[in-house]
C-alpha cells in the first residue's frame, strides 16, 4: 500500500480553465465576438434607457412632427433622428424599444426553456407511452405555422405584450423539448449515469443532478438563437396589432405605426427596422459562436 | 534500397492554447518485404508520423522533415495529384476502426471496385473479377454475395477484412496498418494478423504495424521502433528488443506486462507521459526513469550507435541483467 | 460463511425489433450461468464480444432484474424489493474512465454523492473527510479534493472512479474491464492498486476482462463465456494449464505472448461468433470448433465435471 501512495498521481497538467478554453475558441469565430459586443451594447442600452433617451418616449412634439434626421435638410440637432407622425423623438423611442425588445427575448426565452427541460427531461425518463405522448403533442405544435399558430393563440388570449410572449413562448417550447430529449438519451446511457444508479440515485436526482447539468450546452445554444427569433416574432406580431400596443415603444409597433408614411418619411419605418435587424443579426452570430465553443458534435469544420 | 525514408520528421498543431508538437525528430526507414512494428502509447506521436506521410493530416498540422521519400519520391515536394497516384495505390493505410473507414450508403463491392476504377484501367468484368480475387485472397466466404452487402450487415473482423482487401486492391509496395486489431476480440485478431503477416510474405510489401499491443509485436513484427512522447527512444529487432532493450523506457515497459511478472505487484512506471504543457527540458522520460540524473533533466540526450538500438538515451541499458535489475 | 455473490443458473433475455407488423424476437444475452465469489477473492469472466459479460454486470449490480435462476449476495436472495438495501454491497468500476464521471462535477462531490443518497445521517464535515480519506488509499492528492474530472489523466481517473465504488464499503467490486483503455504503464498501477485495495479490505472482485494476461495475472477464479452461456468454469491454474473446452483451449492460444521466441502454432478458429439473434441449435460453437461432430451440432451439452467443469461432449483431457 505505501508503494501505491507514493506512486500519487504526481503530474496534473495544468490545462487552462474550462473558462479560457471556452472563450479561446468562442473568439476564434471573429463574426461572434462582433455579434458579442453589439449584443452587450444592446442590453446596457437597455438597462440605461431612461438616463441615454433624450426625451421620454411618448412626449409629443406637435410643433415638429415628421421631422427628418439631422443629417437631411430640415433636420435639427434636437431631434437626431428625427421625429414621427406625431412628433415624438425616434431615437428615444428606438432606445426605449431596446427594453421591450430585451425583455420580451428574456421572458420567452425563459418561460420555453424551462417548460421545454421539464418536459424533455420527463419523456427522455418516463415510460414509453409517456414520453410518445409528449412527442406526439410537440410534433402536434411543431406542425403549425409557428407564426401563425400565435397569432391564434394571442387572438384566443387578447392582444397585449405579455400575451405575445406567453404565445411566443408556447410555440418556441417543443424545439427545447426535442433538444433536451435528444441529449438526455444519449447521457442517460452513459457509465456515468448507470455508476449512480448503482449508488441508489432516484429518478429525480438522476434527472436534474446526474444528467441536466450535462445536457445544457446545447440548450444554452438554442437558447441563444432563440432569443433573437423570440424577438423577431414579438415585433412581427406587434406589426400585425397582435402584441404590444400603442403608444408602447416596441420595435414591430413602430414598424406599424408608420406604415403609412414610408413614402414620405423613409425613417419612420427603416429606423426600427435596421434596430431589429441589428439585434437579431448580432444574436445569430453569438448563438453561431456559442455553438461552436460548447457543442463540439455540432460543429462543422 | 530502402522504400520509406524519414529523417527528422516534425509534426505540430496549432491549438487554441498554443503550438502542440506531436511528433518530434522521427527517423523511420522500412525496407521491401520487411515488418516494421511502431510501438507506443496513447500520445506518443505513432499513428500522427504516418498520417503525415500519407497526407493525411489537417491543416492545422505543420509538417517538417530533412528527408522524406517513399520510393525515391520525395513526398513533401510533390504535388497533391502526385501524392493521389501514390497513396492508395503503392502506399496504402488501414485504420483501427473497420466500421468508420466503410462508408456506409454504399455495397462494400461498391467501394472497392470505385478504388480500383481510380487507379487501375481495369475494365468493369474485370474489377468486378479482382474484387473476387480479392476477397478470396482475404479469406471472405462466399465473396460474390458478400460484395453486395452493405458494412452494417457484416461483423467488425469481415469489415477488417474488405478494408485490407481495399487497401492491397492496388498491389500496395507499403501497407501501414494503424492499430488494426484492437477494436477486434482475440479470436479475430488472431486470424486478422495471420491474414496481414501472409499476404505481406506472398506480396513481398513493406508492412508498418501501428500498435501498443506488445504480444503482437513479439508474434509479428521483424523490427520494432519504440515511442514516447513525440520521439523515437529506440530501434532494433525483434529479438533484441524483448531480449535487451536499451531504452529503460522500453525496458520498464516490458516488465511492466502482467504476463512477465514474477509476484502479485506489478513493476510500474511512476507518473504520466508528458503533455503539451510539461514537456521537461532534458529528456522526455526523465521524470519517470528510475536512472535518471542531473544530466538526464539538463541536456537532451544523444541518439546512441545501431548497436545500442539507436536509443535516444545518456546511459543505455547494455546487458540483460542491467535491464532486469 | 457463505459466499459473497452466489449467481444460480442465471439469465435474462432481451425482447428486440417487434414493429408494428413483426413479432419480436427473443436475444438470450445470459443464460444459466452459475458461479460463486469468495470474499478477498476474484473471479474473472472472460469471453469477446457479445459473450454476455455487460449483462451479467448489469444484474450484479442490480440494474436489471434476471429473468432466470437467482442471486444471492452474502447468503441474501436477491429481489428487487430489497435492491435498495443490497445496493450498497455491490458497487462496479467501468472500462471507460472518461464515460464514467459526471463532467460536471468535482472528484469531492463524486466521492460524497453515494454517501448523500444512502448515509444520509452523516454530517457533511463527515462525507468530506471520507471522502479525503479515500483518496489517499487510492493515491489521489489532498488538493484534486476540488478538481474536475477533465483535469485528469486516464490512470487518475480511473483512480476516482475506483474511490467512488469503495465510498459504501462494498462487499463486492464488479470491475467492468477496468484496465483496458489504459496505457500499458498506466495499467500496471492500476492493477497493483486493486490488488492491494483487495488484500486491505477484504474485497470480492467479479473482474470482467478480453485480455487474458491481465485475467491470468489478478484471478483467482475464471469463468469463460461463450454466446452467454459458461463453457468453463474452474481454478485459473487448471483453466490456463489444462483448458477442457476448446474455446478456452482457441482463446488461450489466440492471445499474443509478448515473447518473440515462443512463436507458436495458433489454433485457427474458422468463422465468427454467431448473432446473438441465430443461435445454433446445439453447442453455440459447433459451427467454429474443429472437433464438432454431429451430436454438437444437434444437442446442446450442460455443464459438467466436478472441479472444473466444462460444457462440451467432447472435453480435452
Amino acid at each position: 500500500m505505501t508503494d501505491t501512495t507514493s506512486e500519487l498521481a504526481s503530474t496534473t497538467t495544468a490545462r487552462p480553465g474550462r473558462f479560457r478554453e471556452f472563450w479561446s475558441s468562442f473568439s476564434e469565430n471573429r463574426g461572434a465576438v462582433i455579434g458579442f459586443y453589439v449584443f452587450i451594447a444592446f442590453l446596457l442600452v437597455a438597462i440605461f434607457a431612461p438616463l441615454l433617451a433624450p426625451y421620454d418616449p411618448t412626449q409629443q412634439f406637435r410643433e415638429a412632427t415628421l421631422q427628418p434626421p439631422v443629417w437631411q435638410d430640415g433636420g435639427t440637432w434636437q431631434f437626431i433622428l428625427g421625429t414621427d407622425a406625431v412628433g415624438r423623438d425616434m431615437l428615444s423611442r428606438l432606445i426605449h424599444g431596446a427594453r421591450y425588445s430585451f425583455f420580451v427575448g428574456i421572458v420567452v426565452v425563459v418561460l420555453a426553456a424551462t417548460g421545454g427541460i421539464i418536459l424533455g427531461l420527463v419523456a427522455g425518463f418516463a415510460p414509453k407511452w409517456l414520453d410518445t405522448l409528449i412527442m406526439r403533442l410537440m410534433d402536434i405544435v411543431l406542425a403549425f405555422p409557428s407564426l401563425l399558430l400565435a397569432l391564434v393563440l394571442v387572438a384566443i388570449l387578447g392582444p397585449s405584450l405579455l400575451n405575445a410572449m406567453i404565445a411566443i413562448a408556447i410555440v418556441l417550447q417543443p424545439h427545447y423539448v426535442r433538444l433536451t430529449r435528444a441529449s438526455v438519451m444519449s447521457e442517460r446511457s452513459k457509465d456515468y449515469v448507470i455508476a449512480s444508479r448503482v449508488a441508489g440515485a432516484g429518478r429525480l436526482r438522476q434527472m436534474f443532478i446526474t444528467v441536466l447539468p450535462n445536457c445544457l450546452a446545447p440548450i444554452i445554444v438554442q437558447a441563444a438563437l432563440s432569443f433573437s427569433s423570440a424577438i423577431l416574432d414579438a415585433a412581427a406580431l406587434g406589426f400585425l396589432g397582435m402584441g404590444a400596443q400603442p403608444p408602447t415603444p416596441e420595435w414591430g409597433t413602430m414598424l406599424a405605426d408608420a406604415r403609412e408614411f414610408v413614402l414620405r418619411a423613409w425613417w419612420v419605418v427603416t429606423l426600427p427596422g435596421i434596430a431589429i435587424l441589428i439585434t437579431v443579426l448580432a444574436i445569430n452570430l453569438m448563438g453561431d459562436g456559442l455553438r461552436d465553443a460548447l457543442d463540439p458534435k455540432l460543429k462543422r469544420s | 534500397m530502402s522504400l520509406l525514408t524519414i529523417r527528422n520528421l516534425s509534426v505540430s498543431f496549432a491549438t487554441s492554447s498554443g503550438q502542440f508538437r506531436a511528433v518530434d525528430g522521427v527517423d523511420v526507414d522500412v525496407n521491401p518485404g520487411e515488418i516494421l512494428a511502431i510501438v507506443g502509447e496513447s500520445g506518443s506521436g505513432k499513428s500522427v508520423s504516418m498520417l503525415a506521410t500519407m497526407g493525411l493530416l489537417p491543416w492545422t498540422a505543420t509538417i517538417t522533415a530533412d528527408q522524406m521519400s517513399f520510393d525515391g519520391r520525395d513526398l513533401r515536394t510533390i504535388s497533391a495529384k502526385e501524392r493521389r497516384k501514390i497513396v492508395g495505390n503503392e502506399l496504402a493505410m488501414i485504420f483501427q476502426e473497420p466500421m468508420s473507414s466503410l462508408n456506409p450508403c454504399f455495397t462494400v463491392g461498391f467501394q472497392i471496385r470505385e478504388a480500383l476504377r481510380k487507379h487501375t484501367s481495369l475494365s468493369a468484368r474485370e474489377r468486378h473479377a479482382r474484387c473476387v480475387e480479392l476477397f478470396e485472397m482475404v479469406g471472405i466466404p462466399d465473396p460474390e454475395k458478400r460484395l453486395k452487402t452493405f458494412p452494417h450487415q457484416m461483423s467488425g473482423g469481415m469489415n477488417q477484412r474488405v478494408m485490407i482487401a481495399m487497401a492491397i486492391a492496388c498491389k500496395p509496395r507499403l501497407l501501414i496498418a494503424d492499430e488494426p486489431t484492437t477494436a477486434l476480440d482475440v479470436t479475430i485478431q488472431a486470424q486478422i494478423l495471420d491474414l496481414l503477416t501472409g499476404l505481406q510474405r506472398e506480396t513481398g510489401m513493406g508492412l508498418i504495424l501501428i500498435t501498443h499491443d506488445m504480444g503482437v509485436v513479439a508474434e509479428t513484427a521483424e523490427r520494432v521502433s519504440v515511442q514516447y512522447a513525440g520521439q523515437k527512444v529506440e530501434d532494433q529487432t525483434v529479438q533484441g528488443l524483448f531480449e535487451t532493450p536499451h531504452h529503460p523506457y522500453t525496458s520498464a515497459l516490458l516488465s511492466a506486462l502482467p504476463e512477465r511478472a514474477t509476484e502479485k505487484h506489478l513493476p510500474t512506471i511512476p507518473g504520466v507521459v508528458p503533455g503539451q504543457h510539461d514537456r521537461p527540458a532534458g529528456c522526455l522520460f526523465s521524470p519517470r526513469c528510475k536512472f535518471a540524473d542531473d544530466t538526464c533533466r539538463q541536456t537532451p540526450p544523444p541518439v546512441q550507435s545501431a548497436a545500442l538500438g539507436h536509443a535516444r538515451c545518456h546511459y543505455p541499458l547494455t546487458t540483460p541483467e542491467e535491464v532486469s535489475a | 460463511m457463505s459466499p459473497v455473490l452466489e449467481a444460480n443458473e442465471l439469465g435474462r433475455d432481451y425482447e428486440v425489433g417487434g414493429g408494428l407488423f413483426s413479432k419480436p424476437g427473443v436475444v438470450r444475452a445470459v443464460a444459466g450461468t452459475s458461479f460463486t465469489v469468495e470474499a478477498g477473492k476474484t473471479l474473472a469472466v472472460v469471453g469477446e464480444s457479445g459473450c454476455g459479460k455487460s449483462t451479467l454486470a448489469r444484474m450484479i449490480t442490480m440494474i436489471e432484474a434476471p429473468s432466470a435462476g437467482s442471486l444471492r449476495i452474502d447468503g441474501t436472495e436477491v429481489t428487487p424489493e430489497r435492491w435498495p438495501e443490497l445496493r450498497t454491497d455491490v458497487q462496479i468500476v467501468f472500462q471507460d474512465p472518461y464515460g464514467s464521471l459526471n463532467l460536471r462535477q468535482k472528484v469531492g462531490q463524486i466521492l460524497e454523492e453515494p454517501l448523500k443518497i444512502n448515509r444520509k445521517e452523516l454530517s457533511p464535515a463527515d462525507r468530506q473527510a471520507k471522502a479525503r480519506e479515500m483518496m489517499r488509499l487510492v493515491g489521489l492528492r489532498e488538493e484534486h479534493y476540488d478538481r474536475y474530472p477533465h483535469m485528469f489523466s486516464g490512470g487518475q481517473r480511473q483512480r476516482i472512479a475506483v474511490a467512488r465504488a469503495l465510498m459504501l464499503e462494498p462487499k463486492l467490486l464488479v470491475l467492468d474491464e477496468p484496465v483496458s483503455a489504459l496505457d500499458l504503464s498506466i495499467q500496471s498501477q492500476i492493477l497493483n492498486l486493486l490488488n492491494d485495495l483487495q488484500e486491505r479490505l477484504n474485497l470480492a472482485y467479479l473482474f470482467i476482462s478480453h485480455d487474458l494476461s491481465v485475467v491470468h495475472h489478478v484471478a483467482d477464479d475464471i469463468l469463460v463465456m461463450y454466446l452467454g452461456r459458461p463453457v468453463e468454469y474452474g481454478s485459473r491454474d487448471a483453466v490456463f494449464n489444462s483448458p477442457r473446452h476448446p474455446y478456452t483451449k482457441a482463446l488461450i492460444s489466440a492471445t499474443p505472448t509478448a515473447d518473440p521466441t515462443k512463436r507458436r502454432q495458433r489454433i485457427k478458429l474458422q468463422g465468427e461468433l454467431p448473432s446473438p439473434l441465430a443461435v445454433p441449435p446445439g453447442c453455440a460453437f459447433a459451427p467454429r470448433c474443429w472437433k464438432a461432430q454431429d451430436k454438437c451440432r444437434a444437442e446442446r451439452p450442460q455443464m459438467t465435471g466436478e472441479a472444473q467443469p466444462a460444457a462440451c461432449f467432447f472435453p480435452e483431457s
